[in-house]
């Protein structure tokens, strides 16, 4: 096997707040009804369960994001999720729905430091001042796609398609530059 | 700059997390329709100056698909209900009468 790297191999920058791209990280996108009960238990033992509207879930260093009506994102570890995503797609059997590993597709970010916020509010028009812990939030930064969510204290994870690793990363570096403070 | 709620993720989406659709509950004429209906069909599109029913994608947001009925000089946004809806909801129809008298309906 190749040696699998990230896109950008977990580059980092700080200014008023910490940007790193966060390596290599399992992620599992899951389309089904999400009221399915084979859904449910195939996610029980992970314990794990279906968040509710745009919610994050963790558990043992998984954690389990409302996508949309009818789709899921598991984060994992990087060298799991292909055996997650195998036995969640026999676990579902002939129910229609679709598993798929996307690790490889997707670069995750991670924005620490008690003005993290603001590298995020010059670039995504979203209200940071009224999102809450673990809600992931879909919306696009500068010219891409992104979601993030609060993971922790004065930490927000971010992903985006790997294709635009680069180009994510130069405007969170760009946007936490020292002097670019917002407030 | 327009403000616009998702239906499918309640997201306050803001107008470019969102992709604009076009004129809304359009039927396709078959294929046994005469031409005039065909081009009515193809071509023409309300452009009320006033009260709008719209297709809206929160393409930045959740992907889906939502009806939004909007005014297109206020600005206002009535309501916005699912893509799977044939008629505009009873109540967003009632709701838009009371604050536009002058309103036709929506068909
Ligand atoms: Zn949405």
């Amino acid at each position: 096997m190749s040696e699998a790297v990230s896109a950008l191999k977990g580059e980092s920058h700080t200014g008023f707040a910490t940007v790193a791209e966060a390596g290599l990280t399992g992620m599992v996108t899951i389309r089904a009804d999400l009221g399915s009960k084979t859904l449910a238990d195939a996610l029980g033992p992970m314990g794990l369960s279906v968040p509710g509207l745009r919610g994050v879930v963790a558990a043992d260093g998984r954690s389990l994001a409302w996508m949309s009506p009818d789709e899921l994102m598991l984060f994992c570890g990087y060298d799991e999720a292909p055996k997650i995503a195998a036995d969640l797609t026999a676990a579902f059997g002939g129910e229609h729905s679709l598993v798929v590993n996307v690790s490889d597709m997707r670069s995750l970010f991670v924005v620490s430091g008690a003005k993290g916020d603001e590298v995020l509010m010059k670039l995504c028009p979203v209200d940071m001042a009224t999102l809450p812990q673990m809600e992931m939030r879909r919306t696009r930064a500068a010219q891409t796609g992104v979601a993030f969510w609060r993971s922790g204290p004065g930490e927000i994870r971010l992903i985006c398609f790997r294709s635009v690793a680069g180009y994510m990363m130069g405007l969170l570096e760009v946007s936490s530059r020292r002097g670019g403070e917002i407030f | 700059m327009q403000i616009i709620p998702c239906p499918y993720c309640g997201v306050e989406a803001e107008e470019t997390e969102l992709t604009y659709g076009h004129e809304a509950h359009l039927k396709r004429v078959g294929p046994d329709s005469d031409a005039a209906d065909f081009e009515a069909y193809m071509f023409t599109r309300k452009n009320p100056k006033g009260v709008h029913f719209e297709r809206w994608r929160h393409s930045n947001g959740c992907g889906k698909w939502f009806l939004a009925a909007r005014h297109t000089v206020t600005l206002e946004v009535f309501g916005t209900y699912p893509a799977q809806t044939t008629e505009p909801p009873a109540e967003l129809v009632e709701k838009i009468k009371a604050k536009c008298p002058e309103w036709k309906g929506w068909k």
